[in-house]
Formats: C-alpha cells, structure tokens, sequence
C-alpha cells in the first residue's frame, strides 16, 4: 500500500485490523492519540511489541473521556488487571467496541461489564442505584433513586431473582433504542 | 480453579455453580495472559481467611484461557470473525492464530477462498471509509454531536438529507425537461415545435416585462417576487412553451416528461422517506407499548457518551435529572388520575371540549386572516397601481407575513392552553406539536384554497376559459410566483431573526444584568419548531415544482444557507433545550412530519394536474384541456399491444382487484405482526420460567453436595470426590469445580 510509518509492521497492522473495527490509517491516528498522552513513556516505534501501561489517571484526561460519569468503570473493564491501566491493545480496544462499526451484541457484553459495579456478573439493586446516582448526582433523594432502580428492576428482571444476569440486560436493550446510537464514542 | 461456596442457610442459590454455567461463562472479564501474575494472586486468595477475598478472586477473576472455556462456547466463537469476540485482544490474537492454522490443514482451493475473502473485506471496508470522508458536513455534526448530544445532531443530518433530496430532484427536472429544451435552442440539427395559440382570447398573455425607463427598485421587487424579467425565465411554468422535440432519430414529447417528471419526484420522495424511517418503525412495532420513555432507557441508554464538552456533559445531566423527575412525576400523576372522583372527571371533560372548541376557533380565525390576506394581496396586485417602494413589497409578501405570524403566535397559544387541559407531562408535549404541524401545514392549503378561488371566480360569474384569463392569463405561473414568495421570505425570516433577535438576545443576556433579562434567558434551540420550519418549507417546494420547476435548485441553496446560519446561531448563541428530545423518537417524528408533509403536498398538485383547467396562453400543455391529458394521448399513439396493457391497467377492474389484492396483504401481514408479539409475550415468560426453574434445581444440587460429605465421612467411601472436604466450623468447604467432577465420574 506504500505506507511509509514505521511504527507497526504490516502483518501487525493487519492483525488489528482483523481484531478490531479500525481501519489501518484509524489504528495509527489511535496509536498518535495515545502517544500524546504520554510522549516520553510511549515509543514510537511498535514493531517489537513494547510492554508499555499507561495509568487510568493519564487517561481520563482525554477529551473523550473527561466528561463521561462511567469513564473509571470503562477503564476498568478493558484493562487488564483491572485497575484501569491500559497497555495499547486495550486503549485499541476499547474504542473499537465503542465506535459505531462495533455490532450491538458486543456492546451489550461490554456495557454489562461496565454497569457492573461490584463485578459479581449481575447487575443487582445497588448497581443500578450507583448508575443512577453517577447520571444525577446529588440531585435525586436517595429514596427517589432507589425507587428509580426499583422500576428498572422490574422492567427488566425476566426471572425474577432481584438482580439483572446479561440475558435480562440483553433482552433490556431491546426496549432501550437509544442504546446503539448513545453508546459510542468518536474518536 | 478451585471454588469456594458456603452451605446455603437461607435457602438462597450460591454463586460459585452459577459461575460455571455457559451463560455466565461468556461474560468472563479479563485476566493478564502471562500465568505467573494470576497464580501469585490467586496463592494470596487462598492464603486468607474470610469471605471477602474469596468471593471477590473467584467472582472477579473467573478464567480467561482459551483452553478452559467450555467447548460449546468455543465452537459458536469459530463461527464468527475474531473482532466480535467480546475478549482481550491476545486471546483474539491467539484464536486468529488458531483459525488460520486450521486453515492451513485444508486444500489449497478452500485457503486461496479464505485469503480472496480477507482481501475483498479489506477493499469494503476502505471503500466505506473513503465513502464517508465524502459525506457532507461530516466534520460539522461531528462537531455538534460532541457539543450538544445526539438530540440535536439528528435534526443537521435531517437537514443533511433534505439537502440531497432536493438536489436529485433538481437533477431529475433539469435532466428530463431542461436540458432538451437547452439542447435544441442552441444546437441547429436538433428542432422543436411550439405550442401555438388556438387563437381565441383565452390564449393572449401580455408580455409581463417592464419597458421603457425601469426604477431600481422595481428590478428588486422583480427578483423578489418572480415578476417582471424573472417571469419569462426557466424559472417559471410559462416559459416551457416546446410541444415536440425532434431529434435525428426519435420525437420527444415534452408535456409527457413534464408530467412524468412531477410524478416521479413525489414518489421518489415517498420511497426515500419510508427507506430512512424503516429502521425506527420496526423497532416500534416489535414493541408492545411506548417504551422510548422507560426507565431502562433513560438510565442505561440515557448518557451520551460522545458528549465531550463541559458545558454539555452539565446540561445531559440536568437534562437526565429533568426526565426522572418528570417520568417519577409522571406515576404520581398517573395515580391520582385513577383516583379522580365522577365529578372531578366530568368537570376536566367539560373543561377539555371547551378548550379544544378555543383552539378550533383560534385557528378558523388565523385561516380566515390567511384567506383574505391573500384575497387583498391578489386585488392589490391585479390594480396594478404605482406605490411606494416597500408598501410595493409589503402587498406581494402579505399572505407570506400572515402566514409567518399566525405561527408564530399559536404555539405560544397552544402552549399555554394545555397548561389547563390537566394532561400527563409527556402527552401535553406530544398533543401541544401535533396542533403545531396541523397549523404549519394546513396554512399552506389555506393559501392554495384561497388562490384557486381568486382564479376561477370571473366578474360575470361563468368563465369562458375555465379561470379567469383577463387577470390571470398563465395562472401556473402566478402560483408558481406565489410559492417562491413563500420560499424566499422563509429564508429571509430564518436569517433575519439570527441576526436581529438571536444575536442581540445573547449580548443582552451576557451584558445586561437587568431581572427581565435574566428571567428570558439564552436561547434554546428548540427542535420541534426549527423541524417544523424546514418541513414547511420542502412542503412548499414539493408543491411549487411543478409550478416554478428550478425550485428544487433554489431549496437545495436555502437549505444549504440555512445550515450554516444554523450551525452559527447554535454554537454561539444557544444552549441546549432543558427538555431533552431522544434522538430515536426524534428521528421517526421528523420523517412522519415529512411524510404528512409530502402527502399533503400530493394533494394539491394531484387536483391541479387533473381536475383543472390549464391555461391556454402559456405551458407545455396549452394543447390538452387538463394537464393529466397529456398522458392518454401519448398512450394512444403506441403500439397496439402495449396500449391496450396500459388500458388494461388503469381500468376499474384492474384498480379494483388491485386494491383488493393490496388489502388482503396487509391483513396478513397485521395478522403476522400480531402472532409475532404473542410469540414474544409467550417466549418471555418462558424465559422467566427457564430462570427460576434454574435456581431450584441449583439449590436442590447445594442440598444433595451438602449431604454428601456427611455420607463419606461416615462411610469412608471417597469414590469420584477429590479434593480435601474441610469440615471447618465455619462452614466452608473446598471442593473440585464441577467440570472435572463429571469427567472423571
């Protein structure tokens, strides 16, 4: 293709591309994003897959994130000791499943992972309730929020165990249509 | 993998054999690759005491390994491509890598399949990507996406749409009727015929150009209006005067494109429309009630996460903060409505008929002030009388200003009227717009009613033509000016109130610190009302086309204008609406409001092409008495089979048989649509059924695996039970996860 980078080889390249939803000219506008975060710790040249980790702290710096109530949880979810340091394949990750190419059922594992607070694989009441208090703030009475997280509940509990599995927030989403188009972010 | 569970007291389903079904198995959250870090922590769980620890190791760190997932799992993951795995991206590496070796062990044809695959994939998706970055304005909604939210951004790609809506429907006129005429003007080989006059005095049309020593001012009510040099232009109906186009080897008739082109761009109209709102209404009818307003959606679909900018990212919660509360408000009110008494109900009934009598009367009042507003206008013209400049102006643009302050002023009306209707919070909203898009759309007929009125009513009561040609000689062309009146002062309205309201507004609010000022606050962008004007205004240019065929041209231009100014009026004078408007209802309100538009824009073009009378001095179609007469008399001269096909199909019998046919599809597919929902209630309960089926059985397993140690401890006998049974006092037993239990059972 005549590309003159130097910072992934090609058969790298097209490993993302086939693991991710980027095209190749994005993965390397993505790797220049994550370069800016932190230019003396990231090398340029990735060819020889460098083990590098940058903290949740340097991250949620980034415009995309700043704003958003759930960006510590996004971290989270994608990075893998799960304290929200991100080496380069999870910073690639998580906007691809969060861009608009990504398919709605790979979003839904993804939000559900999210949502989950406690991380017990189930959305229980208070999970809910943490999400509703991060959309409000301190706005809401602590009983109108939990009288929110009750109505969820009971919208979406299919089998009646009080807490919501993936299937429950599977089948969910499919009364929430806003889902595909809020969640995802450009980059 | 060792699991930790705890007899169950209470009666509840324990975790850990929850852990291991399928369903959770694909929720496995991630673990790093290299073992040595997941063991070390995994010896420091073991090491402690306690229920915490315990829980949050097994719970958390549930196995990531490719190897350890269940084997069905593994074998729906083959199927589909790595990227939609929702795992870490070494083990898509990895399974990638396994693919491709299995690959390897097939023939030569299936690898050299797989590989032309990848490549054809790759071209797709470049070929979209390049397809996007050639999407107007991408970088401007991107933009404002980020800015205001999904809300607003959906009513600049609305406007993205109608842009090149009109665009091909200008492509389509200027293909089919323009450039022939173009062609043969200024080309010599290739001839036209023009339509004669018959002669009589319905066919004198006075040259309407301006002679002798010309104001200034007049060439600009000229442009203003469609007068004057403008009236013997492209622009309007009466210029088309070409009967037959002859080129060197076949005829072109003129009047059948004209009429055929009209057709073709409502109905690609239509057809577009209903392509862009298929996605929201299938989600619509799969769902039984109105769920856009659930609760899951506003908590769980609720935050935009594009928003990037500060200010936005306050106001989407506000905004959030607003719909619970009201949703909330909402069930409260929903209660005390049930708890009405009789007498309260019939007082609210007797309060509603007459508010609603009110409304009526208001808008018959508005309608009767459009109706002799454009009955005073026509006259004013007709007396053809030197005034001044601007008084000029104001007679030629009264319909147009009536039209503007009469919606203008019945929202505010509508608004505060429904106050005391004593609605729930989201129907007031609903019915508040729906008397709004009545009042835009139906003033437009209003005008139309009106001018068709002025045109057949003659002095001596019958009319020899058919309209009154003495004042209105080429009448298409005098609606056709009307309808770009329309236009040009809707733009002139939209620019004029950025400029000296908006702007103004914003620098008071800034500046002053005055209580008044304060109390009217910044702007918002109100979406329902700038969708309404835009609509109103592709109503009018569906209409106009046929009158005034470049007008497609000039909306593609006004629209085009009209994004920019506002864009401009959003970025720097407006904050976003307090009440928020969800991008997915929104969507489908815009395209039901362009579709009511469109079919009420079908009716009068359809009455005019059929029922009446076209002019004789001017047009294509001075030689037919109607314009649809174009049509039969073009059939007429084909060939024998194909005419009498043509006959055949636009016979009553067909007709009837059609709609018959047509009918009988849709009570099928109603009924289809029917047994789908009860499918759907009837696999929902299931669902619930399936899960609680699930706990007890789990539970009745705990009961039968606690009464088992107690059995070998008394029996000795250890057979297909490994692992070392703690019997501690606190309860808590270690055991072997279920998997190896039954593989070596």
């Amino acid at each position: 293709m005549g590309n003159k980078q130097s910072t992934f080889r090609d058969d790298q390249l097209d490993e993302y591309q086939d693991c991710t939803f980027f095209t190749s000219k994005e993965i390397l506008r993505l790797h220049g994003r994550f370069r800016d975060l932190a230019p003396n710790v990231v090398p340029l040249d990735y060819t020889n897959n460098p083990d590098v980790t940058l903290p949740s702290s340097l991250i949620i710096t980034m415009p995309e994130l700043k704003e958003n109530p759930f960006r510590y949880r996004i971290l989270e979810t994608f990075s893998e000791d799960g304290e929200g340091n991100l080496t380069f394949y999870d910073f690639v990750d998580l906007f691809s499943v969060l861009s608009e190419t990504a398919p709605l059922d790979l979003k839904i594992i993804y939000a559900f992972r999210i949502y989950d607070f406690n991380r017990d694989g189930f959305l229980c009441l208070e999970d809910v309730e943490e999400t509703v208090h991060r959309l409000t703030g301190e706005e809401l009475r602590v009983e109108e929020r939990r009288l929110v997280a009750r109505r969820v509940m009971e919208e979406a509990d299919l089998d009646g165990d009080g807490k919501l599995s993936l299937i429950d927030f599977q089948n969910m989403i499919s009364r929430a249509p806003d889902f595909i188009s809020t969640f995802h972010i450009r980059i | 993998m060792y699991v930790v569970f705890y007899p169950s007291h209470s009666g509840a389903v324990s975790n850990p054999l929850l852990d291991q079904l399928p369903s959770y198995q694909s929720l496995l959250y991630r673990r790093k690759s290299s073992g040595t870090s997941s063991t070390k922590r995994r010896s420091l769980n073991r090491g402690r005491h306690g229920s915490t620890s315990s829980r949050s190791g097994s719970g958390r760190w549930a196995s990531g390994r490719l190897e350890e997932r269940p084997p069905t799992l593994r074998s729906t993951a083959d199927q589909r491509p790595a990227r939609e795995l929702p795992w870490s991206m070494e083990e898509k590496r990895r399974h990638k890598e396994q693919r491709l070796q299995q690959c390897g062990d097939l023939g030569g044809w299936a690898q050299w399949r797989m590989s032309a695959r990848h490549y054809l994939k790759r071209m797709k998706e470049d070929g979209q990507d390049l397809l996007s970055a050639l999407q107007l304005w991408r970088a401007d909604i991107h933009m404002i996406e980020g800015m205001f939210g999904t809300g607003i951004q959906s009513y600049f790609s609305f406007l993205r749409f109608l842009v090149l809506l009109n665009f091909v429907m200008f492509l389509l006129m200027f293909s089919f009727v323009m450039l022939p005429i173009v062609i043969s003007t200024h080309t010599s080989f290739v001839n036209s015929t023009f339509t004669g006059g018959t002669g009589s005095e319905c066919s004198v049309y006075p040259p309407t150009s301006r002679q002798g020593l010309v104001v200034f001012h007049q060439h600009i009510i000229d442009l203003l209006s469609g007068t004057g040099f403008l009236e013997q232009t492209y622009l309007f109906y009466g210029y088309y005067k070409v009967n037959n186009i002859h080129f060197p080897s076949f005829s072109y008739n003129l009047p059948l494109a004209y009429l055929l082109c009209t057709i073709t761009y409502l109905l690609l109209s239509l057809l577009w429309i209903v392509k862009r709102s298929a996605t929201g209404f299938k989600r619509k009818l799969v769902q039984d009630e109105d769920r856009f307003q659930s609760f899951c959606n506003k908590v769980f679909a609720g935050w935009d996460f594009c928003i990037t900018n500060e200010n936005a990212a306050r106001l989407k919660h506000s905004s959030l903060l607003y719909e619970l509360k009201t949703d909330l408000e909402e069930e409260r009110i929903r209660q005390k409505m049930a708890e009405r008494s009789r007498k309260e109900k019939c007082r609210i009934y007797c309060l509603r008929v007459a508010l609603n009598l009110f409304v009526i009367a208001v808008l018959v009042c508005c309608f009767y002030c459009i109706y002799s507003a454009t009955i005073f206008s026509q006259q004013k013209q007709a007396q053809d009388q030197q005034y001044y400049f601007i008084v000029e102006l104001i007679f030629e643009y009264l319909p147009s200003i009536v039209i503007t302050l009469a919606n203008f002023i019945t929202p505010i009306i509508f608004s505060i009227i429904i106050s005391f209707e004593d609605y729930s919070p989201a129907f007031e909203i609903r019915f508040t717009l729906m008397r709004c898009v009545f009042m835009r759309l139906a003033s437009i007929g209003v005008l139309l009613f009106s001018l068709w009125s002025q045109i057949t009513s003659c002095s001596n009561g019958v009319c020899t033509c058919g309209y009154n040609h003495t004042l209105y000689p080429c009448w298409e062309t005098h609606v056709g000016q009307e309808m770009y009146k329309l236009m040009i002062f809707d733009l002139l309205i939209v620019s004029s109130v950025t400029v000296f309201v908006e702007f103004p507004r914003k620098i008071l609010v800034n500046h002053c610190e005055c209580g008044l000022v304060k109390w009217w606050g910044q702007q918002e962008f109100a979406i329902p009302q700038n969708v309404l004007e835009i609509v109103y205004g592709q109503t009018i240019c569906w209409i106009g086309t046929f009158y005034c065929p470049l007008m497609p041209a000039i909306n593609t231009i006004k629209y085009f204008l009209v994004f920019y100014i506002k864009k401009v009026t959003l970025v720097n004078n407006c904050r976003p609406a307090s009440r928020p408007f969800r991008a997915s209802s929104s969507t489908f309100f815009f395209l039901a409001v362009l579709l009511i538009g469109l079919a009420l824009a079908t009716v009068p073009v359809t009455v005019s092409i059929a029922q009446i009378r076209s002019s004789d001095a001017c047009g294509p179609f001075v030689n037919f008495t109607t314009s649809w007469e174009a049509v039969p008399r073009a059939v007429s001269q084909l060939p024998l089979g194909v005419m009498t096909f043509l006959n055949a199909l636009s016979s009553e019998a067909f007709a009837v048989s059609f709609f018959v046919i047509t009918c009988l599809a849709m009570f099928y597919v109603i009924a289809l649509a029917g047994a789908h929902k009860r499918v759907i209630t009837q696999l929902r309960d299931q669902l619930a059924m399936e899960g609680r089926d699930k706990r007890f059985l789990i539970q009745k397993l705990c009961q039968a695996q606690s009464e088992l140690p107690s059995r070998t401890s008394r029996s000795r006998a250890s057979h297909g039970y490994h692992g070392n049974p703690h019997s501690s006092t606190s309860g808590v037993f270690v055991v072997q996860p279920l998997t190896h239990y039954e593989t070596q059972a």
